[in-house]
């Protein structure tokens, strides 16, 4: 008896599995995701490697090491030194953190901790439009409206604070303070998103415990919920580094242009993606000029590659040390 | 019980708190300021270029005389965002069920995520220098600028966002719809086609549209790849306008009348994209009741 069950039982699941050709759209199914899902990973491999490939002659004429610290981009010599672009990308990156990390962070505090309740839907919602908005357009409205109703403010304040290295000196209607102004007006929604989700996920018992020893409510800020979400709020702010530094219509309209470094943040300056997008219509019959365009991509590519590793590792801590904190969604700031 | 008072706050430690908070409200409402002023400007100088004719002529590259309409640039825009989206969905909600459905914690999977990750933080414009590398400047397909061209760009922007966020939704899948499947006798393709994806559809939109949203904003991958044209044209083979390079286009022109194109095109275009949006958000807080 016992052995007619088994029996039974064996044939019972060889109909329940099917023959093999009616297992085949299974794998198909399988084979073919897990095919498209290496396809990815080879796809972002290729991409490495042909720019690599393509931006090999500039280097083999250049040399690495001259291209990444000689000061000179004239194209029209075939010099190719791409420190101006790189120094340019840094600035304003810089300003727009400088900028734009202090007003998404407070923006997420006020959200979270001090906003009555009714109006913390709607300003987060208009603080996540802002992300709805494009690159080209905040080039527009920063090309016609902030360059001409700040350069009378930027002019007193570059001569009153003068003193301060890097910012007295002639000023300039486009310059590194614009873009990064739009900078960082950019990264704000992201920031601020990221910055917003980690701090609900403080421990409502911190906050309640700093409350019961009678610290204020900017006391209870300052020691439950900041040290909390520190680390998270470092990664939002190096994935809005990651943006800001890969920036580039918006940067191209307003930052002048010029492949120089500025005497101070009120001039002109250049950055790699604006290069690539201004200069690649003339480098198109230049195998030299397009290389070395291509390698400011390659050179963009690698910094947005260590910025993002960066904050990913630190995203990582603050989800290690929260455990409830979320992957910060794809979402509208994704 | 003893009573006992509550001490005051010392004024200090009050003072401090009070400045402290009327400093994180100023620094919200700046926030808010630039928002403001963007549409402000949008709407004052973008209405008055929007007529009818603008929204059916083609512009007309003129310095002069009439600069036309956007007619081309909104076909192109509608055309090459469309296709990309052809092209990124397929391949994004299928990376995004592998990694759900089969790859779960593998090595694979993690290093699959770990690219998806990548990709999302390329910047656009360096998608845009690898399409021009390797399908524009090498002829691909006999043609050099081509509107299929900039779709591909496109979709390689929106292929994480569509990953990232269908993993998310799919995550979200209750395991008892999958083993009520199984309990069924229904075989994995058809449980991962008929009963998953199906749940997971309204979330899976809304991701979408997000990302659609994203890609029809961008103009430098664009600029590479499918160039900037006057002419309108529904062949992706050929060189195709979009609103956005059509916009940056027409700032560099020290010429009013081109400027104010940029503007009514500029306010077509956030129009648009604040209607995926809003799209995106209705159909989000629709599938949350599911």
């Amino acid at each position: 008896m016992g052995a007619g069950t088994i029996q039974a039982a064996g044939d019972r699941r060889r109909e329940l599995e099917g023959s093999p050709a009616a297992r085949l759209p299974d794998r198909l199914l399988r084979w073919g995701l897990t095919a498209l899902s290496v396809g990815v990973i080879v796809l972002i491999a290729f991409f490495f490697i042909r720019l690599i490939v393509e931006s090999e002659p500039v280097f083999s004429e250049e040399g690495i090491f001259n291209y990444l610290f000689s000061a000179d981009w004239v194209p029209s010599r075939q010099l190719y030194g791409a420190v101006p672009l790189i120094v340019g990308t840094l600035i304003t990156s810089a300003i727009a953190l400088l900028i734009g990390v202090p007003v998404a962070v407070a923006t997420a505090l006020y959200v979270t901790e001090l906003a009555p309740k009714r109006i913390r839907q709607p300003l987060t919602v208009l603080v996540e439009l802002l992300a709805a908005v494009p690159s080209v357009v905040y080039g527009l409205w920063g090309f016609f409206f902030l360059i001409p109703k700040l350069l009378p403010a930027e002019r007193w304040f570059a001569d009153t604070f003068s003193f301060i290295p890097f910012i007295g000196g002639s000023v300039t209607g486009p310059n590194y303070f614009i873009a990064g102004l739009i900078l960082a007006i950019m990264i704000l929604p992201i920031v601020s998103a990221i910055s917003r989700e980690v701090m609900s996920t403080v421990p409502r018992e911190h906050k309640e415990a700093a409350l019961a020893l009678g610290a204020t409510r900017w006391e209870m800020i300052r020691m439950a919920v900041i040290p909390y979400s520190r680390a998270g709020i470092a990664g939002g702010a190096m994935l809005g580094l990651g943006r800001a530094i890969g920036e580039t219509i918006a940067v191209t309209l307003v930052i002048g242009n010029a492949p120089s470094i500025g005497d101070s943040i009120f001039q002109q300056g250049y950055t790699l993606a604006a290069v690539i997008a201004n200069e690649f219509g003339e480098a198109a019959s230049d195998p030299l000029h397009r290389a070395a365009l291509i390698a400011a991509g390659l050179v963009l590519f690698v910094l947005t590659l260590l910025v993002n590793g960066l904050a990913r590792t630190f995203v990582v801590r603050a989800e290690r040390g929260t455990r409830a904190a979320k992957k910060p969604a794809a979402g509208m700031a994704g | 019980m003893s009573s006992f008072s509550i001490e005051s706050v010392n004024p200090r430690r009050r003072r401090t708190d009070k400045v402290a908070r009327g400093v994180v409200l100023a620094l919200t409402l700046i926030a808010i300021v630039p928002l403001v002023l963007v549409v402000y400007y949008l709407l004052k100088q973008g209405l008055g270029a929007i007529s009818w004719s603008f929204f059916t002529t083609d512009p007309t590259g003129s310095f002069l005389g009439d600069p036309g309409g956007v007619k081309s640039a909104i076909i192109g825009t509608v055309m090459m965002v469309g296709l990309a989206t052809i092209f990124a969905v397929p391949i994004g909600v299928g990376v995004a069920i592998w990694l759900v459905e089969f790859g779960r914690e593998s090595k694979l999977a993690h290093a699959v995520r770990y690219f998806i990750d990548v990709m999302t933080g390329v910047p656009s414009i360096v998608f845009g220098l690898f399409v021009y590398i390797t399908l524009v400047t090498s002829g691909f397909g006999g043609t050099s600028f081509a509107g299929w061209k900039g779709s591909v760009a496109l979709a390689l922007l929106m292929l994480p966002v569509v990953t990232r966020s269908a993993e998310v939704v799919l995550l979200l899948v209750p395991n008892t719809l999958r083993e009520a499947s199984y309990a069924l006798g229904a075989p994995r393709w058809r449980t991962v086609l008929r009963v998953v994806l199906p749940a997971a559809l309204p979330g899976m939109i809304t991701g979408i549209l997000l990302a659609v949203a994203r890609a029809a904003g961008e103009t430098a991958p664009l600029l590479f790849t499918a160039a900037v044209v006057n002419d309108s044209t529904f062949n992706l083979d050929e060189r195709m306008n979009s609103l956005p390079a059509l916009i940056f286009q027409n700032v560099g022109q020290a010429q009013d009348r081109l400027v104010q194109i940029a503007w009514g095109a500029a306010l077509t275009l956030v129009a648009m994209i604040l209607i995926l949006t809003l799209l995106a958000r209705l159909i989000q807080r629709r599938s949350r009741l599911s």
